[in-house]
């Protein structure tokens, strides 16, 4: 889903760019609460892990192929600020780098890439495992159900941009009918993916899954507070 | 299913994090510098989009256009698999290099502003 240079117009360039890199400030402060001895040496492997996944487009039918996006896979892994620090370090290295995505488009990309994938994902993940039982399995299904959504969602945000500052002339019902049509196909994609990815990690080492940490914290603490109610 | 039993294993049953951070360079390398030659030469869903209503003609070329790794193809390299290869591995590692140092400074500060 990267934006070329050219697609959007200069004014809405430059907001994205705000939003992009206002986001940044804040997850740059935040991801410090998230970073501990598991999820800093995480952050480079997600980040790596996501820009070679980028790299395997699959195909969706009719000459179209989608990649996953991993805005809700990094959520979960390491946390939706780390996540979005990770996100927009691959966008920053696929633009300068490789020519993959535009440099004027880099802060919609972060944008719709880095930070609404991110926040989709990462919400469905926090409803899913707040109402669904306390077991791993609903951190995978969560996982799948925020990267199935995210996808589409960041092809419903990239119309509303198109919307305010598009360089062409295309109805509305158009593009959005064609935009999240292709973008429902990718997010089953990018909901297998991820559910694998998260499910293999949970497998292996559960300690890593950020968003599986209540699940191994609750025996622990429990033990804390009988013996040390006091302390606090 | 091994996902069942895992809320009951304690967090230091798997591997170290040292050899579950090499495994994982390895995968994320091999997908990158040998998978990526399979993947779909389609356009994805956005290009596809833009090719058929007429906003593919509107893009510009990027400044990095000129970079030796544009278009994930190394410069002066023929061979497909290779040129792509080398474009992958270069990719993984900068951007792991990139991430990793990130979030070590994003940490040591937090530490530091902590104490």
């Amino acid at each position: 889903m990267h934006v070329p240079d050219g697609f959007i117009n200069a004014p809405t360039s430059v907001a994205t760019g705000v939003v992009a890199a206002g986001a940044l400030a804040v997850a740059l402060r935040k991801a410090g609460d998230e970073l501990d001895e598991k999820t800093a040496p995480m952050a480079g492997l997600v980040a790596a892990f996501i820009f070679a996944t980028q790299m395997l487009n699959f195909p969706v039918g009719a000459g179209t192929s989608g990649h996953l996006l991993g805005g809700a896979l990094a959520a979960v892994l390491v946390g939706p600020w780390t996540a979005i620090l990770c996100m927009s370090t691959v966008l920053l290295v696929q633009s300068l780098l490789f020519a993959d995505g535009g440099l004027t488009a880099l802060g919609t990309n972060v944008t719709l890439m880095g930070i609404v994938t991110v926040a989709v994902g990462w919400g469905i993940v926090k409803i899913v495992t707040v109402v669904g039982p306390n077991s791993p399995k609903t951190v995978v299904a969560g996982a799948g159900l925020g990267a199935l959504i995210s996808v589409p969602a960041a092809a419903f945000a990239f119309v509303g941009l198109f919307e305010f500052g598009g360089t062409a002339d295309i109805r509305l019902s158009t593009l959005m009918a064609a935009m999240v049509g292709w973008h429902v196909l990718i997010g089953v994609g990018e909901a297998v993916i991820t559910a694998l990815t998260v499910s293999s990690v949970l497998a292996v080492r559960p300690d890593l899954v950020y968003a599986a940490r209540h699940l191994l914290s609750t025996r622990p603490l429990e033990i804390r507070t009988h013996t040390k109610p006091a302390t606090s | 299913m091994t996902t069942e039993s895992t809320s009951r294993v304690s967090p230091r049953s798997g591997p170290s994090t040292r050899t579950f951070a090499v495994i994982a360079v390895l995968v994320c390398l091999a997908l990158a510098g040998l998978a990526s030659y399979y993947a779909s030469g389609h356009p994805d869903g956005l290009n596809k989009v833009a090719a058929d209503q007429g906003l593919a003609a509107k893009e510009k070329s990027s400044v990095a256009a000129d970079s030796p790794l544009a278009g994930y193809s190394t410069q002066d390299v023929s061979n497909d698999r290779l040129s792509g290869g080398i474009a992958g591995v270069v990719g993984v590692t900068v951007v792991l290099l990139g991430a990793s140092g990130l979030a070590y400074v994003v940490r040591r500060r937090a530490a530091s502003s902590e104490n």
